[in-house]
């Protein structure tokens, strides 16, 4: 089912789609999280790299900068209380590993953040765990442990304010940032 | 002592709120559902209050800056107290002997303070006070202070904690001051004032998120955690001089200071070596050393008063709950165990219990446990109710909610029968923090 999702999310985006994918789905914040990964131009990386990674090359600019590439896409979306990747996530993160990996120069910080709900620094330490789950998956893909820093900001930094699920699912998010940017 | 005379700073002001309490009780009765035994609902307002009457001091003008007003505000936000009005008795008593009962009794009157404030030669003013119990006819208290009129304020609130032990037999909190973060457009700010509200002081600003200010216990420094570097470090600052040094500064993320009873040692939450975990660092950041070794989430550390043992937040059981790790050496020992989220400990002067955040449902609430018997209580209806900081008497809870998506400050008495709000201009404010009792 979520792949399902995820497809929809990728072919609204792909086919310049102005409207919310309607689906049927059996949860939520599911779909809601697609809606907002939808909105905010991060979505399934799977799907977004098949189709577009081989036009970028001739660009010449930077791989990081170049919003056909799949290193311009930042954003990893968790489920409420989660810390799990999920794979439509794994091809976007694999892409910066092998990118670390392969520019012996290059450090990124990964920025966790969760939705509003509970604790400020309880919101840190899942902001965190958030982080270093997306790390964890980098360095088991060759990046270098210490070319990457994890760091939370909670909920101190919401991307979209708001008190709803569509709000609270573009907050549960790992944010990935260059060294320089 | 710090001048206050500049009446057009308030930002908040505690006000008891009979409207908001009825709201609140409604809201209880209404929308909580029934829960699991132990946990005791408190859907009652204030009991009984104290009826007390404050004659005007003798030799001051009348008026909000009074001694004898401030007092009077002092007692009634309090909950415990009840003004009566002290006009048409005649003539008015300054001095103990002159304070007729009969008179007062039939006002409803329980007790009467009456005092005055004479000019000294060399500039200061002497003010004397006294508390009579016009039900048994017998003075209870009686004080003189020479002050500046600078110091007014800082008279009046002694004067109420002295009324207020008196009558309670406990301390009184008027005297303290609070710390509290307000977010205003991009622009935050650290600002510690007066448990009242009054002459607030900005400490820091910064366009990046704060949290988590913690009084040292000598009152002089706060410790803080900043966003100003793109990511959580922990500073301490001192209070007189406004210098601070960044004291938790590792790679990864550094939260949640707590100072241990004696200010030598602070609790951090490092991610240095991977994972949210417990360290104890000298007061100066120096010599952080882990504290356990988990495969979970180890956060908010505080201090148990005795400095024995440490409450912690911990997700190892599957759910954040609350845990206790004796410093000594010993089992960690798991003490919440009622809902799906406990967080966010906050214990009792007198080491017996904890305030602490629970939710319920999507709703979360201030709420307390006794550490014998267990028994939860829930004092707030919620449903953002964070931050809980005790006052050091133990009474009061004071805490960040949100009315109409804005943040705000309350406070609650630990027994759940006095509500506060804070109120505040157009500011978004949380993370209150309730400094220690005023050094003599």
């Amino acid at each position: 089912m979520k792949k399902f999702l995820a497809a929809i999310a990728v072919v609204a985006i792909l086919g310049g789609c102005s409207t919310q994918p309607s689906a049927p789905v059996d949860d939520q914040s599911t779909a809601a999280a697609a809606a907002a990964a939808a909105k905010s131009g991060t979505t399934t990386s799977g799907a977004t790299t098949s189709g577009i990674s081989g036009s970028s090359t001739g660009t010449g600019g930077n791989p990081l900068r170049d919003p056909n590439n799949v290193l311009s896409k930042r954003s990893v979306y968790f489920e409420f209380d989660s810390f799990v990747v999920e794979d439509k996530y794994k091809a976007m993160v694999e892409s910066h590993a092998k990118y670390l990996a392969g520019n012996k120069a290059a450090k990124v910080t990964l920025q966790g953040n969760t939705d509003e709900r509970g604790s400020r620094e309880y919101n840190i330490a899942l902001g965190q765990k958030r982080a270093e789950a997306v790390k964890r998956v980098m360095v088991l893909m060759g990046a270098q442990d210490v070319v990457i820093e994890t760091v939370s900001y909670g909920k101190e930094k919401p991307k979209r304010e708001g008190h709803d699920e569509a709000a609270w699912a573009e907050n549960r998010r790992v944010d990935i940032v260059y060294f320089g940017e | 002592m710090s001048p206050r005379t500049d009446q057009k700073n308030y930002v908040s002001i505690f006000r008891p709120l009979r409207h908001a309490l009825a709201f609140a009780t409604l809201a209880l009765l209404t929308l909580a559902p029934v829960r699991a035994q132990l946990t005791i609902e408190i859907v009652g307002g204030a009991g009984t209050a104290v009826p007390i009457a404050i004659v005007p001091f003798d030799g001051e003008p009348a008026g909000p800056t009074s001694i004898s007003y401030i007092v009077g505000q002092d007692l009634a936000r309090s909950g415990l107290f009840k003004l009566v009005d002290p006009s048409g008795v005649s003539p008015r008593p300054v001095r103990i002997e002159e304070v007729q009962a009969p008179a007062w009794r039939a006002k409803g009157a329980d007790a009467v303070v009456v005092g005055s404030a004479k000019p000294l030669a060399d500039g200061r003013v002497e003010v004397r006070f006294a508390l009579v119990d016009v039900v048994k006819q017998a003075p209870l208290v009686a004080m003189v202070y020479a002050v500046t009129p600078a110091q007014f304020r800082a008279t009046a609130h002694k004067i109420a904690d002295v009324i207020y032990e008196k009558m309670t037999g406990d301390p009184g909190v008027f005297s303290t001051r609070i710390a509290y973060i307000t977010k205003q457009g991009p622009r935050f700010q650290l600002l510690v004032a007066d448990a009242d509200g009054n002459d607030p002081q900005v400490i820091v600003t910064s366009n990046e998120p704060m949290l988590t200010p913690r009084w040292a216990p000598d009152g002089m420094r706060i410790a803080y955690v900043s966003f100003e570097s793109k990511k959580p470090v922990v500073y301490v600052q001192n209070l007189a001089t406004g210098s601070r040094a960044a004291v938790a500064n590792f790679r990864g993320s550094n939260s949640s200071p707590a100072w241990s009873p004696d200010g030598r040692t602070l609790a951090v939450t490092l991610t240095k070596d991977g994972g949210s975990q417990l360290y104890l660092m000298n007061a100066d950041g120096s010599n952080p050393q882990r504290v356990m070794t988990s495969s979970s989430i180890d956060t908010e550390a505080m201090f148990m008063p005795d400095g024995k043992s440490i409450l912690f937040t911990s997700d190892r059981g599957g759910s954040p709950q609350i845990y206790r790790l004796p410093l000594g050496g010993g089992a960690v020992e798991r003490i919440t165990f009622d809902g799906s989220y406990n967080v966010s400990a906050r214990p009792f002067p007198d080491g017996k219990g904890f305030a602490f955040v629970r939710r319920d449902g999507g709703r979360f609430q201030i709420a307390t446990q006794d550490f014998a018997s267990r028994q939860v209580q829930v004092l707030t209806p919620g449903p953002l109710d964070e931050s809980p900081s005790v006052a050091p008497n133990g009474k009061l809870i004071l805490y960040a909610n949100e009315v109409g998506g804005r943040g705000t400050l309350a406070a609650v008495s630990s027994d759940g029968r006095v509500k506060q709000r804070l109120v505040s201009q157009a500011t978004d404010v949380r993370e209150p923090a309730w400094g220690p009792f005023p050094r003599p």
